[in-house]
């Protein structure tokens, strides 16, 4: 893991919970990234993915007004963030979920309740098979 | 109401608050609940559509909620304030979610809506049709959690 990611790029969580943001942030710190942006709303994350340089993505589904899956279709849709690794984090825990983010562009998916251990897993292997 | 819809609530319950927050919860006897009065100092609540409609609901005592959130977050936090609401919220979305899973491993298709949640003293909790409503009690080390389950006959 050491080899294949780079813990300094900058991590963008978004949820419209509070609580799981700062969980997520929490278990990206034990893994190890340093620098973890959070975003309330689908339109925060875009601002901020328009205005700095993102490595990673980690997205709730269901979010009021832009769900995390209208989200990673603007993701993919524009130029500049079009190639950033993205991972959903949902309860969307069926079959159809799965197979629409991942037609969608996901690169990973995790489903609540979930530990960090397989947090850091889906992470391990995106950037596994993006190296 | 079928009761069938109930254990998979009681096992997210579990699963959820063993995976989210490191906390045991023991179920105790379900039992139908006749009134619309809060169990605890903070609840969420949730409507559920689909197969059948209805909603679900989690009542947590002051201390329970405090000890589960400290599990979450890693860090006390000593009265329900605005972050604790939240934390309910979620774990609210986290239960009805991986119930709503199991279900449709099952078979049955739902949906669920925003959580509500409510606290403060004498509070109630209004589930989102005419059904019966049954209730599992759950004991933690820190305290007691109600939750509340109701699907349409």
């Amino acid at each position: 893991m050491q080899n294949t990611i780079d813990f300094n790029q900058k991590v963008l969580v978004v949820d419209d919970f509070s609580t799981m943001r700062k969980l997520i942030r929490n278990v990206l710190k034990e893994i190890g990234f340093n620098h973890i942006y959070e975003a309330e709303t689908g339109v925060t994350a875009l601002d901020i993915l328009r205005s700095d340089e993102i490595g990673l993505v980690l997205t709730d589904w269901n979010m009021p007004a832009m769900t995390g899956l209208e989200l990673l279709q603007r993701i993919r849709r524009e130029p500049a963030s079009k190639d950033i690794p993205v991972l959903m984090v949902t309860a969307e825990g069926k079959k159809e979920n799965v197979v629409e983010a991942i037609k969608a562009g996901a690169d990973n998916f995790v489903v609540k309740p979930f530990t960090a251990e397989t947090i850091r897993e889906k992470i391990e292997q995106i950037f596994r098979k993006r190296n | 109401m079928n009761v069938e819809f109930v254990n998979p609530f009681l096992r997210a319950t579990l699963r959820v608050l063993k995976t989210m927050a490191s906390v045991e919860a023991r179920p105790g006897k379900p039992f139908l609940k006749k009134d619309g009065g809060a169990h605890g100092d903070v609840s969420g609540i949730i409507g559920i559509t689909g197969t059948t409609n209805g909603s679900m609901s989690l009542s947590f005592s002051r201390n329970c909620i405090l000890k589960i959130v400290a599990g979450m977050l890693g860090e006390e936090i000593a009265e329900i304030t605005d972050d604790i609401k939240d934390a309910v919220g979620e774990l609210t979305n986290m239960i009805s979610g991986a119930a709503r899973n199991e279900l449709g491993n099952a078979g049955y298709g739902f949906r669920t809506s925003i959580p509500i949640v409510v606290s403060g003293p004498r509070h109630t909790i209004k589930h989102q049709c005419n059904g019966q409503t049954i209730a599992i009690p759950f004991n933690t080390e820190s305290g007691t959690f109600l939750v509340e389950v109701s699907f349409e006959e």
